[in-house]
């Protein structure tokens, strides 16, 4: 069983980025307009004008 | 006349001469609303950004002050096709979005917690059936104590502090029996990791908190999508008021930024923006959003005005008053008090449930402990069975049970046109079993409307009607809503207090007063006496003179609400503060036989406390700021969005639109929520009469406790889905 020295840190660490990479979109306002996301993939104006 | 916009209430001033401000935008619905405008903004000089949020339709503005200035985007939007109304940032708004970011980390440092330590845990469970080591299992407890003591730590700061709150207040909120709950579970399970035991409860506490998080992020997203868009209408329909300066120039303000002793300019046409003494003019006083009377008042150089009510025909200077001793305002803020106060705390369900949880699981787990000890257990195991029978009644299921059902109806009430200020006015709207009407833009429209049916050959009421787009008259204005050609006659004069004149097909045409279309001053008194409760426009052309009747009508489909309200046992009621003779007619369409008219604020609290003194629970629907006091004073009450302000904010909802019907929406949505409510609370009871025995006799295992808590709250919450599910067919 001495697989589980290394296999439990790692599956925690991985849980644990899950969590910091959501605190981190949280914070960023990642979630505030979630309609908003949704309907501004539409318009391809960005790739006409560049 | 050359006019300035003063928009400095709603304009934050940021760092370097930059400005920040909020609007409301209406009319954006796509991906190119939202493009068209964040691009034409953008491209201004002067603005550092622009950007829509298009789940609160709301526009962020930054720009730099030597640039540009607040009017000047605000008609740029304008030019682009949408009007924006800027918003007055408020302290509640900011502190929500604060807490529900607080709740959702919380949330999501609780489901990262649960999901490591179920993973232990249910290697656990497996290992204890099969070849696990002691060693390898208290390695697996120790860790699964690492994860969760911090994260319940922190996960579960919102129970704590709640609970703190309720205990010094020396009373019992549902926080506290979880708060209980969650530490014993935490506290056992770490002296029996200690010990070397078969069994430890992290998962179960962790999880707790989980579910419970999830519920309370649930009622608060519910509450913040309501409050935003109260926010956004309320910022639409805020008006405008044009101030007279010192030196004698107009400047358009926010009706909010007026204080007493500023001078206001009031069109005809125009709502009075506040409560004021006339210090120059005369005109006639639309009063209905005061008092509920629908004859025009005559106003004078010193006369009081109400704000709300509407300046029929001639310019009025206003001086903005504070409320003075004996106005009627003064009467209604002080009946509000005593309405607010004597207004008897319902109890609601969830703690009427939590008053009745606390102390039966306490008990009961003291019980069991006692019990245990005197069968001649020893003191390490009576412990913990007592701690699993607290684990295994988690409120769970009851925590949920209740905010479920409410989001659920929120939701459904929300696409009804009902807007709830509070989650506890579901219960008490299913509670009620009388409802009182006020009339005037209750049940009839909060505008006159011109009759359709009469007389006059539809070609000349066409003529009629687009003559009077060119009026500001009330009267005008409910007639020029028949036009179908929407543009006004080129060249049309208007002569204040008189009415409009125009060359129509080379002959002249006029709308107006009576005197001004050429009739007889006897004439038009006889047919005012004929014609009721209406009011007359006439008009001439061509030789022909017509009078058109303007009255105010019924809601379209007031008949069939009353109608489908009277079917469900509920007693119905008319109050209004009109003249008998105008309420009479409508109480007979409607087939009301309980109606008074002519009654002041107080005596509609009266005959409201008389119901309530016979074990009636009355809900009242009005609109006007007489309505204010009675709608505190009753058990539950509704306004519709063209209610005067004060009276908005007494309302326990708002219903939108020019149909009754979302009374009735409330009424059935809400009955069916609150027995959905009771469903759940029965079922958690069901299910704690089956799990608490198997507790009590020392079952349970973690395995069995995390099956039980997640099936209870997975349950109820399919429950409260169904409050949706049938809306969506009626």
């Amino acid at each position: 069983m001495n697989v589980l020295i290394y296999l439990v840190p790692l599956a925690l660490m991985l849980g644990l980025t899950g969590l910091i990479a959501f605190l981190w979109s949280l914070k960023s306002g990642q979630y505030d307009d979630l309609d908003g996301a949704a309907v501004r993939i539409l318009p391809d104006d960005d790739v006409a004008s560049r | 006349m050359a006019e300035t916009l003063d928009l400095s209430l709603f304009v934050e001033p940021g760092d370097a001469g930059a400005s920040h401000m909020t609007l409301a935008v209406e009319g954006v619905s796509c991906a190119g609303c939202i493009r068209k405008i964040e691009n034409g903004l953008n491209t201004l000089p002067g603005i550092i950004e622009a950007r829509i949020n298009f789940t609160q339709r709301r526009l962020a503005v930054d720009w730099r002050n030597d640039e540009i200035d607040a009017a000047k985007i605000i008609a740029a939007i304008e030019t682009i096709g949408y009007h924006a109304h800027p918003f007055a940032p408020e302290r509640a708004d900011a502190d929500e979005s604060a807490q529900a970011r607080w709740l959702m980390k919380c949330l999501a440092v609780a489901g990262f917690a649960a999901m490591n330590v179920m993973l232990l845990s249910v290697s656990v469970w497996t290992g204890n059936v099969s070849d696990m080591t002691q060693e390898t299992r208290d390695l697996f407890h120790w860790l699964s104590a690492l994860i969760a003591l911090p994260a319940a730590a922190y996960a579960g700061q919102p129970f704590f502090q709640s609970a703190f709150r309720a205990l010094r207040a020396r009373h019992v909120n549902m926080d506290v029996p979880i708060t209980i709950g969650v530490t014993l579970a935490l506290g056992l399970s770490l002296y029996e990791t200690a010990i070397h035991a078969t069994h430890a409860y992290f998962d179960s506490a962790i999880m707790l908190l989980f579910f419970l998080l999830v519920g309370r992020t649930l009622d608060l997203a519910m509450r913040r999508k309501t409050r935003l868009f109260a926010g956004n209408l309320a910022s639409i329909k805020a008006e405008f008021a044009r101030r007279l300066d010192a030196n004698g120039e107009l400047v358009r303000v926010p009706a909010a930024a007026l204080f007493p002793g500023d001078r206001v300019l009031v069109r005809a046409g125009e709502r009075v923006p506040a409560d004021g003494t006339i210090i120059n003019g005369t005109s006639e006083i639309d009063e209905s959003l005061v008092t509920g009377e629908t004859l025009y008042r005559p106003a004078q150089a010193g006369a009081t005005i109400y704000a709300g009510s509407i300046n029929v025909s001639g310019a009025l200077t206003v001086r903005v008053t504070a409320v003075g001793a004996g106005t009627l305002v003064e009467e209604v803020e002080r009946l509000l008090d005593k309405a607010t106060q004597a207004r008897s705390q319902t109890v609601q369900l969830a703690d009427r449930a939590a008053r009745l949880y606390a102390p039966v699981v306490h008990t009961a787990a003291a019980l069991t402990a006692a019990g245990w000890l005197i069968a001649g257990a020893g003191l390490h195991d009576s412990i913990v069975i007592a701690i699993a029978v607290l684990i295994i009644t988690c409120p769970c299921a009851i925590a949920l049970a209740i905010p479920a059902v409410q989001v659920v109806a929120a939701g459904a009430l929300f696409r009804s046109g009902v807007i709830l200020n509070g989650g506890s006015a579901i219960e008490r709207l299913a509670e009620a079993d009388t409802i009182v009407f006020d009339k005037t833009g209750t049940l009839t429209l909060p505008e006159p409307r011109a009759d359709e049916r009469t007389a006059i050959a539809p070609e000349l009421l066409e003529k009629a009607a687009r003559l009077a787009l060119s009026s500001h008259h009330p009267l005008a204005t409910a007639l020029a809503r028949l036009a179908r050609v929407r543009s006004p006659y080129a060249g049309a004069i208007e002569e204040p207090g008189r009415g409009v004149r125009a060359v129509i097909d080379g002959t002249e045409a006029r709308l107006g007063s009576a005197s001004f279309c050429g009739i007889a001053a006897n004439d038009a008194a006889a047919q005012a006496s004929r014609g009721g409760d209406a009011s007359f426009i006439s008009f001439t052309h061509g030789g022909v003179i017509a009078s058109i009747p303007i009255r105010q009508t019924l809601r379209p489909d007031a008949v069939a609400v009353i109608a489908a309200l009277r079917k469900r046992r509920l007693k119905l009621i008319i109050l209004s503060g009109d003249r008998p003779d105008a309420v009479a007619p409508v109480a007979r369409e409607l087939g009301i036989t309980d109606w008074q008219g002519g009654l002041k604020p107080a005596e509609k609290i009266a005959r409201i406390e008389e119901l309530k003194a016979q074990g009636h629970r009355v809900l009242m629907v009005g609109d006007g700021l007489n309505d204010a006091p009675s709608l505190a004073a009753a058990h539950v009450s509704m306004s519709p969005i063209t209610a005067a302000h004060l009276t908005q904010a007494h309302a326990d909802a708002l219903f939108l639109g020019d149909q009754l019907k979302p009374v009735l929406q409330a009424v059935t949505i809400s009955q069916r929520a609150r027995r959905l409510m009771k469903e759940n609370l029965g079922l958690a009871v069901v299910y704690n009469l089956f799990a608490v025995p198997v507790a009590i006799t020392g079952l349970v295992t973690p395995l069995i406790a995390a099956a039980a808590m997640s099936g209870s709250s997975l349950l109820v919450t399919l429950n409260a889905l169904r409050a949706r599910l049938r809306t969506e067919g009626a």
